[in-house]
């Protein structure tokens, strides 16, 4: 069995294979959820606070008591031991660049009441970082966050089959994974994989305008251009990069998911195509 | 290690005979932080490579700001913007860096310049992460546009082939060192008909098919 259908096996709590729907058991399946007539911005997150959801910054750690963060619900740090097996311990360092640092308080400043959480993936030695990269994830995932901002790629094609593995693991766990697109032509993942909701960046100044892309891979852009973050040491910078514009996508998931727990990621992202700036949500 | 040779090597130390010097190589990387300094109305501009033993990155071309200072200097590649560019191999642009404590604090300690602004994209060969390309302090008057950002990473691009080529030509020149001599004589020999011109290349170039069939011929029974 591979992790993917033993995720989705623990999941659904249904025995493999089960991918059938006799006549009986359609009303089991039936939704809750009723949808509008036209999905609109005010329907996906008006009144939200992204209060009850809680999310991930996969990055270089967190500084907890930046007043732009306000505190965080965990912090770990993830490292390998001699045997090349990942040690999952608490972060006391903080964050180490400033980068994850800005990601959470994007993410803040959008959905003031979401949890934030930290798992930081760099500083623990270059050689590694790949290998640390999959094993943070793998943790997240493993956590059940309900979003995973994930502000970096590995251009290592051999982690990708892992990578892929544990995209579709999170969702069909309902864990969203939000990706980085590259901002340069290099293959990368996992933002490629379509089971993410993969983002870059455009120049607008207001940080809830997004836009779908209908010539994928990249499928949304968010704010990403001369943003002012929160930095190390309480300070603020202003910084450009698809990384920024990915906790713009997070932020907007929080509150979305916040006011409509029982999305699934793939409802989650036809909601975000919907309401998107180019598709309807401008208006 | 003779016997056991690769073929490759023997290759990479003719080519160490024929393909520039490290010097030439840093004049390239020197080169090309020169026209990216340029192109961006920049005060400084640098390459910094990764010393893959030591975990540090290492300025191995500096222009403008700093240029005496700050080449050769090294610090651990597993922290502050440098360090998440390479290791996220995704560029970042900070306009206001001196409100970073920790990273002025640590650049003045090296220099006494701390830039106000930086832009920083990874050097990416094949899977790898070779350095970072870094251009400090554009004009504060502009703000930054996507259509940087993609200059920015045509620019690294570049550097990344060039510094591919240097990484290449130190690899072949550490086994033409190690070999005291034994590989030397073969890129000696290929930088010296390479050098050679008209009907004495010729004459080289014939010398060199005659020794290749001498040495080629199977012996006798």
């Amino acid at each position: 069995m591979t992790d993917v259908a033993a995720h989705a096996a623990e999941y659904t709590g249904e025995s493999l294979p089960a991918w059938s729907l006799p006549k009986d058991a359609v009303d089991r399946i039936a939704l809750p959820v009723e949808w509008p007539e036209r999905v609109t911005r005010e329907w996906a997150w008006g009144g939200s606070t992204g209060a009850g959801v809680r999310v991930c910054i996969l990055d270089s750690g967190v500084e907890a008591d930046h007043p732009l963060v306000g505190g965080l619900e965990s912090a770990v740090t993830i490292s390998l031991d001699e045997n090349e097996e990942a040690v999952v311990a608490e972060d006391v360092e903080g964050d180490l660049c400033g980068h994850g640092t800005a990601c959470a308080g994007i993410v803040r400043s959008l959905a003031p009441e979401c949890t934030v959480s930290s798992v930081r993936v760099l500083g623990a030695g270059w050689t590694g970082s790949g290998a640390v990269l999959l094993a943070g994830l793998r943790y997240a995932v493993e956590q059940g966050f309900d979003v995973i901002n994930m502000s970096l790629s590995t251009t290592k094609k051999p982690f990708a089959g892992i990578l892929h593995e544990l995209a579709d693991s999170a969702y069909f766990r309902r864990t969203v994974l939000v990706a980085s697109a590259h901002n340069m032509p290099v293959e990368s993942y996992p933002w490629k994989f379509s089971s993410v909701i993969s983002v870059g960046s455009h120049e607008e100044p207001d940080p809830l305008t997004f836009f779908y892309n209908p010539s994928p891979p990249v499928e949304f852009f968010g704010r990403g251009v001369n943003v002012e973050v929160a930095w190390l040491q309480a300070h603020t910078v202003t910084v450009s990069g698809n990384s920024f514009a990915t906790p713009h996508l997070t932020g907007i998931c929080a509150l979305i998911l916040s006011k409509h727990p029982e999305l699934t990621p793939f409802q989650l992202k036809n909601v975000l195509y919907l309401i998107a700036n180019n598709v309807g949500g401008g208006t | 290690m003779t016997g056991e040779r690769e073929p490759s090597e023997l290759r990479a130390a003719v080519a160490a005979g024929v393909v520039g010097s490290e010097e030439s190589f840093r004049a390239l990387l020197a080169a090309i932080v020169e026209v990216a300094r340029s192109i961006f109305g920049a005060r400084a501009s640098s390459i910094l490579l990764l010393d893959a033993e030591t975990e540090e990155l290492v300025f191995a071309a500096v222009v403008g700001e700093g240029e005496e200072s700050l080449l050769g200097m090294r610090f651990p590649a597993g922290k502050g913007i440098a360090g998440w560019v390479l290791a996220t191999r995704t560029p970042l642009v900070v306009e206001d860096v001196r409100k970073d404590p920790r990273f002025a604090g640590d650049v003045a300690e090296g220099t006494g310049y701390v830039p106000s602004g930086l832009m920083a994209a990874p050097l990416l060969h094949d899977e790898a992460a070779l350095g970072v390309l870094e251009v400090l302090d554009r004009p504060e008057r502009s703000l930054f546009s996507l259509h940087e950002m993609e200059l920015l990473g045509l620019f690294a691009n570049q550097a990344a082939i060039a510094v591919d080529l240097l990484l290449k030509a130190r690899h072949a020149r550490r086994l033409l060192d190690a070999d005291a001599g034994e590989l030397g004589v073969v890129a000696e020999l290929a930088g010296l008909v390479d050098a050679l011109e008209g009907p004495r290349r010729v004459a080289g170039l014939r010398l060199l098919h005659d020794l290749s069939e001498t040495l080629g011929r199977r012996p006798g029974p």
